[in-house]
């Protein structure tokens, strides 16, 4: 079978309710990107991207610096004109209609509170241009503070609160115009940890509760995989992968993908049988042979890598029954964090690989020390070949 | 600039250090320490304070034909253990009472701020401009606010003399224009006082605003553009408050100096454009009465006092 | 965002024009063979030959270069005292009132402070014979005063932009505090003590009301000179005379540029 074809049959077992937005046929997409462009002088900075984001998604674009995220973002808010390439909201054509008319708003990383302007004031800022009379403009604020658990800070003025606060602060007065489009930079960028996770599911909710579509922009994959509907992965200006975050983790379409999430093994190999749902291949780093369970577009003996994820190999003292997918060596280095260890084994190929193994029961799991001899294996299933 | 060709030899730098670890070996660190407070501090209080304290007493003394030309506000007669002070208020009296000071002293209020208002006016933009450029066009436009404020000023006003005399260089271009037939008086008048004041002070206008404008955070003009305010909505409310303490700034370094300017109305404006420190200037030179100067210097202090208070208070505001 | 409305750019641009017109017409009436300004005699230097050749002019000259150049040094050395005590010695008795008063000679019209300083100068021979009658000394004096302030306040906003660990980290390997002024701190504010400098010359050099006050008989300085003559009328040597501080000026800011840019392109190519 060919990946997608995995992909689907997966979420149909998986799924009972009814399908996504972006697996409907048919289904018209809320923000439609279409080969959109933006070049400065002889810089690409967006490389003709095309995304179909649909209402109520919480769509994230992830990537490094550099990877044009940031100003896809900017295009879409209106402080930068595509090169070329259209941009629809809503069906509506964007092109030259400038920011203050579009009905996108956006939370900026360093939140940009006025700081001559208490909470309420800043809050209340878009209403006012909105031209929203003064007592319907009280009610509409004292609620979206409640809501954001700020209404005795009202009269602060931004020095005097806290990051989160301001944060808060700088949530409320983009949602308080009720816009179709949130535009987030890198929302969670300036948190401590514990405040990160906890504003993570309080954004979630926010978004759920009021049913507007987030497009958030962010450099932390681990942000990426917990907010998102579906993430967006971008490098240099391009997107690569489009798609929900397990299928983003366990179904990286490239090497860049595969390593840019989460940790993952790479073994370099040569395809040796390629079948319709099968591809063998051969491997020296890996010293043994390697068989996955789908089919893949290639050319005989041509050169692809191999991806495994480090908690879909088994460690075991004692060799297995399989031949395939097995490899051999000694444990190099471990750590045991608590819920689980990881382990650095050396092949004796030279190549290092990363198992980690979850620490489910304290009597029967192996435990394993330095220098001691090891056998690496995984299913047919576990892993995935990509070609670039 | 190369920071190596700029440390002093090493040898100057332990002489310099061993001549003022005297200073601090006599009372440790302390006593260095209060002999560095103490030189400018001294210095400032002797030329910068008492000063006044002495126009103080001459403006209660009487005028005099004598070197110097004012009167002593005490005698003392150790044989008789005789002590008279005499305070003559009557140069206070004169001013309140003369209508000339009174005028003169309105008036110069009147001229300083509205030449301040129209440098704002013209400053403003140039500011703006300037803050909004890219770093390479930054300096270059900076460098040509900043080099007529470093060519002579007295000069400064001189060129404008010879543009708005009756034969001057704009008379010239108008009659040769067509657009009058005769020279229109255009010095000495109201007019060239304004011109010239906003003229030579616009740099003083402009700095103060360039740095309040450099710092406000770009951002912030994009974020209440996102909330739907339009540019000039966006300028009025967030640009302008924010700019507020470079405006204030601003307008204190061109309007208090600009009460007491001399050379502006000396040449460009007319006989009967009174401003004080014309006048002050007159009692001192052409009627030798020092006394009078005095008094006119203290009534101009007490005015600008305030103002200049508020020039350090703005100052601390806008760091922090 | 790139978005400049053509009424930025026309009233800036009207506003430069307005500042370099007097000069440029200056500039070009140093040339005109005429005396008069209606009349155009030809380009000639002759005005730049009888500038130099006027003696008033050339000795108050040369009196105004001298004070200025003692003043500027005087006002570097008291101004950075001030700025530094003002801005690193932390609290100290009389701190707010120092660094209010300092503020006031920016601010403080010229005809206030030459008189009082006269009056001071004058009672103080009075009552101690010093200083004797006035001149080039008492120029110097007055000078200082309101200079220092200048350079005070430049050197205080230098300070406060430099990095205190720098000077920390001096301290924590074991120099003095006189060491570390002179090893550390001067070397890192030398701009604003050569801008200061400047500052303090081009102030000293350009002053016509405090002088005026405070100048004996005999010691007339450029500013006086060329009032007197002023007053009386447009003189071309004047004119020669402003074009060639105009050309010095320019000289210097452009050689600044220069400098800065340079500056500005080093400490980017070492990032």
């Amino acid at each position: 079978m060919a990946l997608s074809q995995v992909k689907s049959q997966e979420s149909v077992m998986t799924s009972t309710k009814e399908l996504p937005l972006w697996k409907q046929d048919g289904a018209v997409p809320f923000l439609r990107i279409e080969g959109v462009t933006k070049k400065f002088g002889e810089f690409t900075a967006v490389d003709n991207v095309s995304l179909d984001i649909y209402e109520n998604e919480l769509f994230c674009l992830l990537g490094g610096s550099g990877s044009g995220k940031s100003t896809l973002l900017r295009m879409l808010a209106g402080f930068e004109e595509p090169t070329s390439g259209r941009i629809l909201i809503d069906g509506v054509d964007m092109a030259g209609m400038e920011p203050w008319k579009r009905p996108v708003n956006m939370m900026f990383q360093s939140y940009a509170l006025f700081p001559h302007l208490n909470v309420f004031e800043n809050i209340a800022f878009g209403l006012k241009r909105e031209g929203v009379n003064k007592k319907e403009v009280k009610e509409r604020v004292m609620k979206m503070l409640d809501l954001v658990q700020l209404s005795h800070l009202a009269k602060r003025k931004p020095n005097q609160l806290s990051g989160g606060q301001r944060q808060r602060v700088a949530l409320a007065r983009s949602l308080i115009k009720r816009p179709k489009l949130l535009l987030l930079d890198e929302p969670l960028g300036a948190l401590d940890k514990k405040l990160r996770e906890e504003t993570q599911f309080e954004l979630m909710n926010i978004q759920e509760e009021l049913g507007v579509t987030f497009v958030v922009v962010t450099h932390d994959q681990e942000e990426a995989m917990t907010l998102a509907t579906r993430i967006g992965v971008m490098n240099n200006g391009v997107v690569v992968q489009t798609d929900e975050p397990h299928d983003v983790y366990e179904y990286p379409n490239s090497k860049f993908v595969a390593e840019f999430i989460g940790s993952v093994n790479m073994f370099e190999g040569r395809v040796i049988e390629d079948e319709v749902d099968s591809v063998t291949i051969a491997s020296k780093e890996a010293g043994c042979q390697l068989f996955v369970n789908h089919g893949i577009n290639c050319s005989p003996d041509q050169k692809v890598n191999v991806a495994v994820r480090p908690e879909k190999i088994r460690i075991t003292s004692e060799k297995p029954a399989q031949t395939a997918n097995c490899v051999y060596g000694y444990v190099e280095d471990y750590a045991y964090m608590g819920n689980m260890s990881v382990y650095k084994v050396r092949l004796y190929s030279g190549k290092e690989v990363r198992v980690t193994q979850p620490n489910a029961n304290r009597k029967s799991m192996e435990r394993f020390t330095w220098d001691q001899e090891v056998y690496l294996s995984w299913d047919e299933e576990s892993s995935v070949v990509l070609t670039s | 600039m190369n920071m190596r060709a700029l440390s002093l030899p090493d040898s100057l730098v332990e002489t310099l250090s061993r001549l003022t670890m005297r200073f601090n070996f006599l009372k440790g660190i302390k006593f260095g320490r209060a002999a560095v407070i103490s030189v400018p501090t001294f210095w400032l209080a002797l030329f910068f304070f008492i000063p006044f304290v002495v126009v103080f007493k001459i403006s209660l003394a009487e005028s005099e034909i004598a070197i110097p030309p004012y009167s002593s506000l005490w005698e003392w007669d150790a044989e008789e253990f005789y002590l008279e002070i005499k305070l003559t208020l009557g140069n206070y009296l004169y001013i309140f009472e003369d209508a000339l000071y009174v005028e003169a002293y309105w008036s110069s209020a009147k001229i300083a701020a509205v030449s301040t208002l129209i440098a704002l006016l013209v400053g403003f933009p140039m500011a703006y401009l300037i803050a909004r450029s890219d770093p390479n066009k930054r300096t270059l436009l900076l460098a040509l606010v900043v080099l007529p404020f470093w060519t002579s000023f007295l000069l400064r006003v001189y060129a404008w003399m010879g543009l708005l005399k009756k034969n001057g260089v704009v008379n010239e271009i108008l009659m040769g224009l067509g657009i009058t037939d005769s020279p229109i008086q255009m010095i000495q008048t109201d007019f060239a006082v304004y011109l010239g004041i906003v003229y030579t002070y616009l740099p003083f206008m402009i700095l103060p605003l360039y740095t309040a404008l450099e710092k406000l955070d770009g951002t912030l003009l994009e974020a209440a553009e996102d909330l739907g305010a339009k540019p000039y909505q966006t300028f009025f409310l967030v640009t302008l408050p924010l700019a507020i303490p470079g405006i204030i700034a601003g307008c204190l370094l061109v309007f208090i100096p600009a009460v007491g300017e001399f050379v502006i109305p000396a040449l460009l404006g007319a006989s009967d454009t009174l401003m004080i420190g014309r006048v002050l200037w007159d009692e001192f030179f052409l009627n030798r009465d020092w006394p009078m100067a005095s008094a006119v210097a203290i009534v101009m202090l007490v005015i600008l006092v305030l103002p200049i208070m508020l020039v350090r208070r703005n100052q601390d505001k806008e760091t922090v | 965002m790139q978005r400049r409305s053509m009424f930025l750019n026309t009233s800036s641009f009207l506003g430069f024009a307005f500042l370099y017109i007097p000069m440029i017409v200056l500039i070009i009436y140093s040339f005109n063979a005429s005396k008069l300004v209606t009349v155009w005699g030809g380009w000639s230097f002759k005005w730049y030959v009888a500038l130099f050749e006027n003696e008033q002019i050339m000795s108050a000259a040369w009196l105004s270069l001298k004070i200025a150049f003692i003043t500027a040094t005087l006002a570097v050395v008291l101004g950075v005292l001030a700025g530094y005590v003002l801005s690193r010695m932390g609290p100290f008795k009389g701190k707010t009132i120092l660094s209010g008063w300092i503020a006031a000679p920016l601010v403080m019209p010229e005809v206030i402070t030459g008189l009082s300083l006269l009056l001071l100068f004058v009672a103080m021979e009075g009552a101690f014979g010093w200083p004797a009658g006035r001149g080039m000394g008492t120029i110097i004096i007055a000078h200082t005063t309101f200079c220092m302030a200048y350079v005070a306040v430049i050197v205080q906003s230098r300070l406060s932009m430099l990095d205190e660990t720098l000077e920390e980290a001096a301290m924590d390997l074991g120099a003095k505090p006189s060491t570390l002024f002179f090893l550390i701190t001067l070397p890192l504010i030398a701009p604003a003590i050569i801008s200061g400098w400047l500052l303090a010359f081009t102030l000293s050099l350009d002053d016509l009301v405090i002088a005026s006050f405070v100048s004996g008989p005999g010691n007339s300085t450029l500013p006086m000179v060329i009032f007197s003559k002023v007053r009386m009328g447009v003189t071309p040597e004047v004119n020669a005379l402003a074009t060639i501080m105009i050309a010095i000026v320019t000289v210097g800011v452009i050689a600044a540029m220069y400098q800065m840019r340079k500056q500005t392109k080093l400490s980017a190519e070492s990032h």
